[in-house]
């Protein structure tokens, strides 16, 4: 290569230099534009719509007008919130039901799963590859009066006659619980396996005994791990209405149902958006005062596996 | 352990039993854990053997035989295959689409300092909390105010709404052990910026951009709630299930859950081996 073709390459490089650093600057907008757009568009103008279309007066006959009507808010607080509490109350029992379900095999799997970790794991999900619907309609026909479990059992005369699960609380909340169980079990794996094992190893080693071991190194370490998998348990456990509605019956409706009727059955559209605002102010103000004390970014890795 | 040698003979029982206890611990949990499996796949079965199922009539309620009868007429409802129709194609759109501008939204949080990432953030992750119920009402929330016909286009709209986020912070999570050194080797060996993309970044982001699209395949077709609300009179694999339930489910439905299950296992274990061998290579 001549000094005069080097030369040329140099400035060349500068150039180009200048303008990666420029490209460099715009990149990111670049990259996030298309799909932030498609979030402004159906995620964020949505919400400011149902804000909107909660604020109107009128019925679907006459048309709706805009009106800034707070009383609605009051006024399905007021007669919905039985159903607010009781799906609160169900999101927070199924997250308490699938901690102590899903942290004794996270643990297993974690300490003691050896080689096979991701073979136990892959087992788990395994079912959720059945559609959620599907999956809900089995445990309606297990649990049915005289279904496979309790005609047997009825048969045996174990339980009485006019015994049954469906319709109950303890239904629904079954149901929830099987549904959401792997997204507990795996921020609590993901918590557990990253636990440094020579660290419990110390702990033996300084005579702590099983107890001690669990209680001041296992727990505090997993604690992470507890609060993403109750946030992706407890949201979509308290917003759902298909086990509701599949498993269960009149005494056991959540908001998510009367979300649904409002919308479709009534065609009450403020009413319908008024109650699912509430829901949401109630879920993100929980979530986000949840995600302060502990790092979004956590959250949402243990969320991305 | 040495410690437990040099102290006196009396407590050599004692640790015996504490092994013996640890071995018995080990065991319940694994039992345990085998225990929570046959909980997971007790409906799954039950779906399964009930696609075998000998059974007349609308109802698939009892045992009546074994047949394979309903995996020779799995298309002979028409409403339900268009529905299945409905659903695939919706997820493939759905995929393509939110894989492609996810990955993007990831790479740039990924790889970028800049102003406007914590809003970014904030958005990703709202969306990713927000309860089903909440974004479907939303969503026809904007549909009703701009007068939108509900339909085909609109469930599609609503899928990719929800997949992106997925698929961002996947990717993201992704570009954590990302080495940027390699991409600056590549243009400074003179690649262009397309070309870097296209043998660098794009090959090492592979297992997350697969990942993220598999995911959001999966979150796709199996969406009910969303859907439910933005559908028109379009129907899906699972809002045509949902309707079916209070006439009696077919046992085609039972057939279709089944070759997708199927499938899903094929995918994953076929991923699950390609990384494998992406790392063995590497």
């Amino acid at each position: 290569m001549s000094t005069v073709e080097a030369v040329e390459a140099r400035s060349g490089a500068r150039r180009g230099r200048r303008t990666r650093r420029l490209r460099a600057t715009l990149a990111p907008y670049g990259l996030v534009l298309p799909g932030g757009l498609w979030l402004a568009i159906f995620f964020v103008a949505p919400m400011v719509a149902m804000l909107l279309l909660s604020l109107q007066t009128g019925n679907i006959i006459s048309g709706f007008q805009q009106t800034l009507h707070v009383a609605t808010y009051e006024n399905v607080v007021r007669t919905y919130h039985t159903e607010l509490v009781r799906s609160l109350v169900y999101g927070l029992i199924v997250s308490a039901v699938t901690i102590v379900l899903a942290y004794p095999m996270a643990y297993w799997i974690a300490f003691h799963g050896g080689s096979r970790k991701s073979t136990y794991l892959f087992l788990t999900l395994l079912p959720f590859f059945v559609s959620f619907l599907i999956r809900t309609l089995s445990w309606n026909f297990l649990l049915a009066d005289n279904g496979l479990i309790l005609g047997q059992l009825k048969s045996w005369g174990i339980v009485s006659q006019d015994f049954h699960v469906l319709a109950t609380p303890f239904a629904v909340i079954a149901g929830l619980t099987y549904n959401f169980f792997p997204f507990m079990l795996l921020p609590l794996y993901v918590a557990l396996e990253r636990i440094d094992k020579s660290m419990v190893e110390a702990a033996t080693d300084l005579y702590a005994g099983r107890t001690q071991r669990f209680l001041r190194i296992v727990l505090p370490l997993s604690i992470p791990g507890v609060f993403a998998g109750v946030l992706l348990v407890f949201v979509p456990a308290s917003s759902d209405f298909i086990n509701a509605s599949i498993l269960g019956g009149t005494n056991t409706t959540m908001i998510g149902n009367v979300i649904q009727t409002e919308y479709f059955t009534n065609n009450d559209y403020p009413s319908a958006s008024a109650l699912a605002f509430v829901l949401m102010a109630i879920l993100l103000i929980g979530i986000f005062a949840y995600a302060r004390a502990l790092g979004t970014k956590d959250v949402l890795e243990a969320s991305a596996g | 352990m040495t410690a437990v040698e040099v102290e006196t003979p009396g407590t050599r029982p004692r640790a015996r039993k504490r092994r013996r206890s640890r071995l018995l611990r080990g065991r319940g949990l694994h039992s345990y854990t085998w225990l929570i499996v046959c909980w997971l796949y007790l409906p799954i079965l039950v779906m399964v053997a009930f696609g075998f199922n000998n059974t007349s009539g609308k109802y698939n309620f009892t045992w009546q035989g074994f047949t394979l009868t309903w995996y020779r007429h799995v298309f002979a409802l028409p409403d339900l295959t268009h529905a299945l129709v409905n659903s695939l194609t919706i997820a493939l759109i759905a995929t393509v689409i939110s894989t492609t501008l996810g990955t993007l939204v990831g790479m740039a949080l990924g790889k970028y300092r800049f102003r406007g990432r914590g809003g970014v953030d904030l958005v990703l992750f709202a969306a990713i909390a927000s309860p089903e119920v909440v974004l479907g009402s939303a969503l026809l929330s904007l549909f009703l105010t701009f007068n939108v016909a509900l339909g085909y286009l609109t469930i599609v709209i609503c899928h990719v709404m929800f997949c992106i986020p997925f698929v961002a912070v996947t990717v993201r999570a992704r570009m954590a052990g990302f080495d940027h050194a390699l991409e600056e080797a590549a243009r400074d060996l003179g690649a262009s910026a397309w070309t870097t993309f296209r043998l660098v970044t794009l090959p090492l982001l592979l297992p997350g951009v697969m990942a993220g699209a598999l995911l959001a395949f999966a979150l796709s077709i199996d969406d009910y709630i969303i859907t439910s609300f933005n559908a028109g009179q379009t129907l899906t694999f699972p809002l045509w299930i949902w309707g079916a339930t209070r006439v009696g489910v077919p046992p085609q439905v039972n057939v279709m859950g089944t070759l997708i299950f199927v499938v899903g296992i094929g995918a994953a274990v076929a991923n699950a081996f390609a990384l494998r061998r992406r790392r063995t290579h590497a």
